[in-house]
């Protein structure tokens, strides 16, 4: 039993560290580059900064979305796993034939 | 922020004297109260919590608006009025950059759901432990009591915010191309009207219109279950500081007290750009909402 849910936890950490990791890696590329382009278009015209600064928030939030909801799906894998009753529940039976 | 930090962080360290397992912790506080209707529970279950704060705090808020628009004042407006002004006009001259055309209906519903979800998110910033302490106050037992402050990370409460804006955009479409010509350009809009064209194009914009509704929700959703969990999770690390500053032996009571005082200030920091998060995701989903409407109004 120890043996199926060991196998369970370092599955389920390796599959949280490439949720985590590969979702900050595409928002980070992304506000990275949608910081650069108004950076630089804020420098060609700064009378539209403020205009631009609205949007570029809007989009903020919307390229940030995809890798929050991705935390918070592994989080909840890490911190209240719900297949790990499951698991436990099947060990037992089987351990109980 | 700080005090929220504050906060969190000595419901941690009451939660370690009472010896809670850290995910027995976070499966507590991700458990709503749940109300049974029918024969044991044949027919439905309705989360109590998120009900009565989404439908309590937007009663709260249309009663503030509605007090403050009786008294409206033409001249020097009161420090209320200047702020509730400042909300309208910031919705309205949103709304009039996307929407193109009477603002009668669009306008009102985008500050409607932006004044509501922001203070649906705006929940997240009440210390965790409030109900579980008002409780133990009042000689309950917090145990077995559950309940969440955030509606807005019930995914039930953004499902249905969303299948509202989804029929919205179905009224919308129809009162303003008619019944034909909506269903026309369901079956006609993307590739162009052909008649072996028609699947293809029904099935695409059929792909579109639940992939709007299910964005619409799960982006709300994720943000603020996400900024909810990170909160147990600081809370739980102050757990685990109270946990050493109970135990015996100096060095591990510095290190319990080191971590007590990371748990305080990761708190902070956390609430800090939480409020950011908080008022990006009432007005994302608010100006998508009007994108989306503007979208079936315009013809092809």
């Amino acid at each position: 039993m120890e043996q199926i849910i060991g196998a369970l936890q370092g599955n389920m950490a390796i599959a949280i560290g490439i949720i985590i990791g590969l979702g900050a890696l595409g928002a980070c590329l992304g506000i990275a580059l949608m910081a650069s382009k108004f950076l630089e278009s804020t420098a060609r015209q700064p009378e539209l900064a403020p205009m631009l600064q609205g949007k570029m928030f809007l989009l903020a939030g919307l390229i940030d979305a995809p890798f929050i909801i991705g935390l918070a799906v592994a989080l909840l894998f890490a911190f209240a796993n719900p297949q790990i009753g499951e698991v436990t529940k099947a060990a037992q039976t089987q351990s109980a034939q | 922020m700080a005090v929220i930090g504050l906060t969190n962080a000595l419901a941690g360290l009451m939660k370690a004297a009472a010896g809670a397992s850290p995910s027995e912790y976070v499966q507590h506080h991700l458990t709503h109260n749940k109300v049974s209707v029918g024969d044991s529970g044949s027919f439905w279950h309705v989360h109590l919590d998120s009900l009565v704060m989404s439908i309590g705090l937007g009663v709260l808020t249309m009663l503030l608006f509605w007090l403050v628009a009786r008294r409206a004042t033409a001249g020097v407006p009161g420090k209320v009025q200047a702020f509730i002004e400042i909300v309208i006009e910031f919705i309205d001259n949103q709304v009039k950059d996307v929407f193109h055309g009477s603002r009668k209906v669009v306008a009102p519903l985008a500050l409607t759901i932006f004044v509501w979800v922001l203070m649906m998110n705006a929940m997240d910033f009440i210390p965790l432990e409030l109900m579980g302490s008002l409780v133990n106050l009042f000689g309950g037992d917090s145990h077995h009591f559950y309940w969440r402050l955030v509606p807005t990370a019930d995914i039930n409460i953004t499902l249905a915010m969303s299948l509202t804006v989804f029929l919205l955009m179905i009224g919308f479409a129809l009162s303003a191309k008619g019944v034909g010509g909506f269903g026309h350009e369901l079956i006609s809009a993307p590739f162009g009207d052909k008649v072996f064209l028609w699947p293809i194009n029904l099935a695409m914009n059929a792909v579109e219109y639940a992939s709007k509704v299910a964005s619409l929700a799960l982006r709300l959703f994720g943000n603020m279950y996400a900024g909810e969990l990170v909160f147990m999770l600081i809370a739980l690390l102050a757990t685990a500081g109270g946990h050493f500053l109970l135990a015996e032996g100096l060095m591990v009571k510095a290190g319990g007290a080191l971590a007590y005082l990371g748990a305080v200030l990761a708190g902070a920091g956390w609430a800090i750009f939480h409020v950011l998060i908080v008022l990006l995701q009432a007005f994302i989903f608010m100006i998508l909402t009007t994108v989306y409407l503007s979208m079936s109004v315009e013809h092809h």
